[in-house]
């Protein structure tokens, strides 16, 4: 145990303030951002690390012009400058052609930008870590109560106010700041008072984008730019705005100064865990206060939910059954083995996908952290063995109930929550079982992960596993699309399309939502345990965001207005990574662009533009 | 007297998805006259107002405001004509100060004619003078209603579309509504009103449309409709 001495809770405390100030500038334009056009900016973090690549290339040569405080903070306005630029351009280009797409499109939309920018600023920058110069002037320690303090991080808490007081006074005494708080209410109104909303909105993206590059720009001292900023602090930002209340900028200040002490103090308790206290702070928030500290619930509503539709049962079921069934049990007849892994895979990502269609186009609840349930699925059955020693005829169970019961307590917590919110929530809970994959190593293997995660006799090699995996995928897709079917799917699809109307004819659509969330996580835990058993091993990044964007991004490529959309994304975008990836290193551009490309040109993914036409002919 | 008209919009549909709301409706307003859309709800009174306003999917064979063309203009080119808008649920924005509010429409005027002010505004709504640092979710139905008046006002608009402006609001308001209305009036800026309120209508109009189910039913002046008891109850009831 640390010794708790007045001056080490006294620095301890300045360094929560530093971190909560750098967090709060940064959070500050994502929440302004939101506010203003209700798009979730996952780019923003992507904008942050770009102000911190751009300030660590450029101050140093500034520095070698004239050396002193002037040349580096004018190079880190110039920065902020430069990365708000970038935004402009964004905004422009991207954001103005989806402010009225539904949410899960701006997400991975903007989520398309993340791998864009992670690619380019490899390109621009290099590959090394960036060290920034050390500020001059700031570059000795003070002395606080004994203790030595690096004054950076005095000026650094000094930041986070000075930019409050300068956002405050921009939005209360100018009049952008009037529009910006009038549209951040009412779009529409402030269209029919002759307010230009394009410009206002590019205004917006410069503002927040500004800030972005301002709060990475500042790090430079402290941190050397590396790839990996953009996720890591995106996940902090949203925390931050979330629990701030999504579009408050008191609220985002308030948030970071909680959260920066909770780190800062989250260390003593518990070492490791960092990220779990962040993100349960969180969950509790939320739980109390769905729309965060100085949130309000949604002026004006209207659902932004796209889904499937009811449509006439095809002619012929049995035979488009039977002839699947046919497929699937000749496919090993005409492929080699590396087909059959490539097979195996894509039918585990199509029952993980066609799992999340359930709650995202059926049931219009938007979960970013659909991971979850796969990861638990996986580490369920990956524990069981390392741990227990069974099977895998238990272990693929035991997965799938931890699953379905991991999304009973996840579900439990967020069917409270609409739109984006849910998203955040589903998105944090992922984050949370995430860390503790990543952090509890004496029982998770950490990093590492779990190795030695085999299939039992029978099961293994490709022939049997792949019939074993398309068996079961299928026997799930069967249930999944008698669920939808049924009256259950239709009163979720009600409830989508209009809560309270589905609430006065008396539907409980708490309930049937959280039904749905087990069902769907069960399906997503039964896919993840069998990617262990075809992969021999577990790991944390199955619990990432960008597993969770995956399953997104296939049920996208394929459609979301269909119910074999998912299965065709899934083949869709490992084909795409079969073929890109050898051919370039910059594979995350090219996804990026077609993520970014599905969303502007075919927003009914793939099975749903044929249909289009098909239906269009007919 | 009356000059060029202001306001022309012929053979307008309008739609929401795919059903059509408004079937071929035609309406015109010249500078400076009161003009009553009267119908009973869920006739197409505020859907015409905001189809006019470019806030509803909709089509005519001819739209112009001040010779210009409406037709495919976004909502914020069409208010800035000098078509102001006051919609029916006031829309304030409830975060924002009174004076705040204002500011959100002000606009510069034409050359040659006396803009409206706050200062001007708060002598024609005494009680919006009293609350100018006061927020808008701390005001009441019919304050908002003016504040959302005086709002579109700051715009400088040669007409205001003003949908339902006595919808909910206490009768001594009221009062003070149609006296807004005469005085907008008398400063030249024409009024297209869409009302139940039939008696209020009457009182400040000088021209009435009936609208029953997307189509005009009838056009004319105030006393035409008042003496037509007939076509008064069957589309207005009474």
């Amino acid at each position: 145990m640390i010794a708790l001495d007045p001056s080490f809770l006294a620095v301890q405390a300045l360094s929560g303030l530093s971190s909560a100030s750098s967090l709060f500038i940064t959070a500050c334009g994502l929440t302004i951002v939101f506010g203003v056009t209700r798009i979730v900016n996952f780019a923003h973090g992507s904008l942050y690390m770009i102000g911190a690549y751009t300030a660590a290339t450029l101050i140093p040569r500034l520095l070698e012009f004239s050396f002193g405080p002037t040349a580096f903070w004018a190079g880190i306005l110039a920065s902020a400058l430069i990365v708000g630029v970038i935004g402009v351009i964004i905004e422009v280009v991207l954001l103005r052609r989806i402010y009225g797409a539904p949410e899960l499109f701006q997400l991975l939309a903007t989520f398309g930008v993340v791998l864009v920018v992670q690619d380019l600023v490899v390109q621009v920058f290099g590959p090394e870590d960036i060290l920034g110069p050390r500020a001059p002037g700031l570059r000795a320690p003070v002395d606080i109560l004994g203790r030595r303090f690096p004054s950076y991080e005095l000026a650094l808490i000094a930041a986070g106010p000075i930019v409050l007081g300068l956002v405050w006074l921009l939005l209360r005494r100018t009049r952008f700041g009037v529009l910006v708080r009038a549209a951040t209410q009412d779009r529409d109104m402030v269209a029919s008072l002759g307010v230009n909303q394009a410009l206002l909105f590019t205004g917006t993206l410069f503002l927040g984008a500004f800030l972005a590059g301002l709060g990475g720009a500042l790090q430079i001292p402290r941190v050397s730019a590396n790839t990996g900023m953009d996720l890591a602090i995106i996940a902090e930002a949203f925390v931050v705005t979330v629990v701030g209340g999504m579009g408050s900028v008191p609220g985002a200040f308030l948030a970071a100064l909680i959260i920066g002490q909770l780190q800062a103090f989250g260390i003593l308790i518990f070492p490791k865990s960092t990220l779990v206290v962040v993100f349960l702070l969180m969950a509790v928030v939320l739980a109390i206060r769905p729309y965060g500290l100085f949130g309000r619930a949604e002026v004006i509503g209207g659902t932004h939910a796209v889904g499937i539709a009811s449509r006439k049962p095809q002619p012929g079921r049995p035979f488009i059954l039977l002839f699947t069934v046919a497929a699937l049990a000749g496919f090993p007849l005409i492929a080699d083995a590396y087909l059959l892994k490539v097979a195996t895979e894509i039918l585990i990502f199509a029952l993980f996908a066609f799992s999340l269609q359930l709650l995202i186009g059926v049931g219009g609840l938007v979960s970013f952290g659909h991971a979850a349930f796969f990861g638990l699925g996986a580490y369920g059955a990956a524990l069981a063995v390392k741990w227990f020693g069974t099977s895998m005829e238990t272990a693929l169970p035991l997965g799938l109930a931890l699953a379905a019961l991991g999304a009973g307590l996840i579900g439990a917590f967020v069917v409270r929550l609409s739109g984006i919110y849910l998203a955040m929530m589903t998105l944090a809970a992922a984050q949370i079982l995430y860390a503790v994959a990543f952090q509890w190593v004496d029982v998770t293997g950490g990093d590492n992960g779990i190795v030695g995660v085999w299939p039992s006799r029978w099961a293994s090699g490709p022939v049997p596993y792949y019939l074993l995996t398309a068996a079961l995928t299928l026997v799930a897709v069967l249930l999944l699309k008698r669920i939808i079917d049924a009256p259950f799917g239709y009163a979720l699809r009600a409830a989508r399309d209009s809560e309270a109307r589905a609430e006065a004819i008396g539907l409980a659509i708490r309930r049937h939502r959280w039904l749905a969330f087990i069902a769907a996580g069960a399906a997503a835990g039964l896919a993840g345990g069998l990617y262990a058993f075809s992969r021999g091993s577990v790991d944390p990044s199955l619990l990432g965001i960008s597993t969770s964007v995956d399953a997104l991004t296939m049920l996208l490529l394929g459609g979301i207005q269909t119910v074999i959309g998912p299965l065709v994304g899934a083949g869709a975008l490992h084909a795409l990574r079969d073929w890109i990836m050898p051919l370039t290193p910059l594979w995350r551009l090219f996804l990026g662009l077609s993520i970014i490309a599905m969303v502007l040109l075919f927003p009914r993914g793939l099975v749903g533009t044929v249909r289009d036409r098909w239906e269009a002919r007919a | 007297m009356r000059g060029d008209v202001l306001l022309d919009i012929r053979n307008l549909r309008a739609f929401y998805g795919r059903a059509q709301v408004l079937f071929g409706l035609s309406l015109h307003l010249y500078p400076g006259e009161v003009v009553a859309l009267v119908g009973r709800n869920g006739a197409g009174k505020t859907t015409t107002l905001k189809a006019i306003m470019g806030l509803v999917s909709a089509t005519a064979t001819h739209a112009t405001f001040k010779g210009h063309s409406l037709s495919k203009l976004p909502t914020y080119r069409i208010a800035r004509l000098g078509l102001g808008y006051v919609p029916e649920d006031r829309r304030i924005f409830t975060d924002l100060t009174v004076e705040e509010n204002l500011e959100t429409g002000r606009r510069t005027a034409e050359a040659g004619r006396s803009p409206w002010t706050p200062e001007r505004l708060f002598r024609l709504f005494p009680n919006l003078g009293e609350m100018r640092g006061r927020r808008g979710n701390q005001m009441s139905g019919g304050e908002q209603q003016m504040l959302s008046i005086a709002r579109t006002l700051m715009g400088n608009p040669d007409a205001i579309l003003l949908d339902e402006p006595s919808e909910g609001i206490a009768p001594v308001i009221v009062q003070m509504m149609a006296e807004a209305i005469r005085a907008m009036k008398a400063e030249g800026v024409a009024v297209l009103l869409s009302e139940q309120n039939w008696a209020f209508a009457a009182g400040i109009s000088d021209r009435a449309c009936v609208i029953e189910r997307g189509e005009m039913r009838f056009q004319g002046s105030m006393a035409e409709l008042m003496a037509d008891k007939a076509l008064r109850e069957g589309t207005l009831g009474g």
